[in-house]
């Protein structure tokens, strides 16, 4: 801890770095997760038939089929053998997923990261409590969960509830009443549980946090000397836990982000004012020297709660 | 807390877990008990909800329907819609038609079926004439024109298999006496249920023709019944013999139905009994045996 933790938070990053690089990644972001609803919503707003479908199942330019492999493992499940289309889309998106990390799907595609975000950011500007922090392992519980249900009533129990497919198809083809799933999932962030949705309970995320496990793209602390103990990552972070070990790591350890709850959102790559973070791949061995002894050894109760 | 971990032989961690374990299971359970009753309703198809040509059955279309919406962009006409929640009875975002807003026109190359990655829409169906979306009932006979002895015949005329789904069945009009009534009759060996005739009949608001999932509009046959005028033997696999037609009083002896067959008695009936049958001699058995 520093007394720049008084700041607010990547405003020592603006001020270095200027407001683009202290955004970069977040702008780019937003712009990926509209593009990728806007290539959905070419087609029936505009007639222009690049993609069609929604993230259950999609067809592009006619030819790359696309499937979410979570969907068709349920569909298993309930013990129905999909046709080779869906199986071959299915394959594509988890080799895709497993390569880049499968939590970016969380990041940097699902629609309901940005209801969230904007609950965690409303959650901050009022100051509430944090609320109600499930256990670490309950989102593989929610996951298990699914998988039972599934198989016990021969259906794909999750789209029954799913709010990122309730809002993403009601965008596509006409909402109905899902919005009250979307409205209870920004409640349930704002009022319940801080990052309660995506950091503990989504199925999803859960899914391909698994999927991600060996991935190649990587956010590593590689200049982790240059900490200067601001703590803006851990506050941007939507999974804070995975940064400890990488920044906080001792001589030898790895600085590369290992944990599979890490979506690759790149924000701590932007707050961070001495730019400690980048994006890299798992094999990068760059020797990334550990932080030098801290002036205040004695770590106070909040960073300690925080990492 | 401490008195009880003294007493608890199980170190600390381990007793942790297995209580993390047991709650989030028990939480799992409550969750999971929810979804499984919400899977389970969505198994109630309502009657008006027609699914697209070549869909599994119900059960197995929960299963496999990932409800991407394909079969629904690829559907010309528009028929197919993808479930709202809250508004449209079928399972969200499953894809259903409603016949009487948009019938299926039964395109030959079937898009929708082609479209379908998951095999929710069996790739099996290539003849859009063998499909069995559901089944055309002639719901309301006190409304339907033809029934009441008009020529309406509308949803004759528009059916796609004309005169092999539906066709027009005369019979005598016994309210008029002299005039004919040409009943509209669906033959479910041929009707496809593309809805066409709940979508073009004339009446006002409700069809009086609907199209209706098989399951509701067709009654099966027991698998013992055969119907003699077709078969021309009604053994069932040789295990029931034909009913032994004694010539006693009581059976259906038809030639003399009172009993036996009287022989080299003069004045003997008619065995086809034109004009009426009359005894005019006591029979053996009758009068007030009882049989």
């Amino acid at each position: 801890m520093s007394e720049k933790t008084a700041l607010p938070v990547g405003q020592e990053a603006i001020e270095d770095k200027g407001w683009w690089l202290a955004h970069k990644f977040l702008i780019l972001r937003r712009i990926t997760q509209a593009g990728f609803l806007v290539l959905f919503l070419l087609g029936p707003w505009f007639g222009i038939w690049w993609v069609k479908g929604n993230l259950a199942g999609s067809l592009t330019f006619d030819v790359l089929p696309l499937t979410d492999p979570l969907v068709l493992l349920q569909s298993m499940f309930a013990q129905h053998w999909p046709e080779t289309t869906a199986i071959i889309g299915a394959l594509i998106v988890g080799v895709a997923y497993a390569l880049i990390g499968g939590r970016v799907y969380c990041s940097w595609v699902c629609p309901i990261n940005p209801v969230t975000d904007a609950a965690h950011w409303l959650h901050d500007r009022l100051g509430f409590a944090k609320g109600w922090q499930p256990k670490r392992g309950t989102r593989y519980w929610v996951l298990g969960m699914v998988f039972a249900v599934s198989a016990l009533t021969g259906t794909i129990a999750w789209e029954f509830v799913n709010p990122i497919s309730m809002l993403h198809r009601g965008l596509i083809f006409g909402m109905g009443f899902a919005w009250a799933f979307v409205l209870a999932v920004f409640l349930f962030d704002l009022v319940v549980s801080r990052r309660g949705w995506c950091g503990h309970l989504c199925p999803v995320g859960a899914f391909y946090g698994l999927l991600g496990t060996g991935s190649v793209l990587r956010v590593s602390a590689v200049k982790r000397a240059d900490c200067d103990d601001c703590m803006d990552c851990f506050a941007v972070c939507p999974e804070m836990h995975v940064i400890t070990p990488a920044l906080r790591g001792a001589e030898g350890d790895t600085p590369l982000i290992l944990s599979s709850d890490c979506t690759n959102c790149g924000r701590c790559i932007d707050v961070c004012a001495p730019d400690v973070f980048k994006f890299t791949t798992r094999f990068d061995d760059t020797p990334a020297p550990a932080r030098a002894v801290r002036r205040k050894p004695k770590r106070q109760p909040e960073a300690s709660r925080a990492a | 807390m401490s008195a009880n971990s003294n007493r608890n032989p199980l170190p600390t961690n381990r007793r942790r877990f297995l209580q993390d374990a047991a709650r989030a299971a028990g939480a799992c359970a409550v969750a999971g008990m929810a979804i499984t009753k919400l899977a389970t309703d969505a198994r109630a198809l309502p009657v008006q909800a027609i699914r697209p040509p070549g869909a599994l059955p119900e059960e197995d279309f929960l299963a496999a329907c990932i409800r991407c919406g394909l079969c629904v962009r690829d559907c010309p006409y528009d028929t197919l819609v993808l479930a709202e929640l809250g508004y449209d009875g079928p399972a969200t975002g499953t894809p259903f038609f409603t016949a009487r807003n948009i019938p299926c026109e039964m395109c030959d190359d079937i898009p929708c079926v082609k479209a379908c990655p998951t095999g929710a829409l069996d790739k099996g169906l290539t003849n859009i004439d063998d499909a069995d979306m559901g089944l055309a009932v002639l719901i309301d006979e006190e409304h339907c024109l033809n029934a009441l002895g008009l020529r309406c015949d509308v949803c004759y005329r528009v059916c796609p298999v004309i005169d092999k789904a539906i066709t027009l069945e005369r019979r005598h009009n016994e309210r008029s006496g002299h005039h004919a009534i040409f009943m509209p009759v669906v033959h479910s060996d041929h009707c496809t249920g593309c809805g066409k005739c709940e979508k073009s009949c004339v009446l006002p608001n409700e069809s009086a023709i609907k199209v209706l999932p098989m399951r509701v509009a067709q009654a099966e046959a027991a698998e013992h019944y055969k119907l003699g005028w077709e078969d021309r033997n009604p053994l069932v696999d040789e295990l029931i013999d034909l009913p032994d037609r004694l010539p006693g009083p009581g059976t259906d002896n038809l030639v003399a139905p009172g009993g036996y067959l009287p022989s080299g008695i003069e004045g003997m009936p008619d065995p086809s009994m034109e004009g009426g049958f009359a005894p005019s001699y006591g029979l053996p058995g009758t009068g007030g045996a009882g049989q």
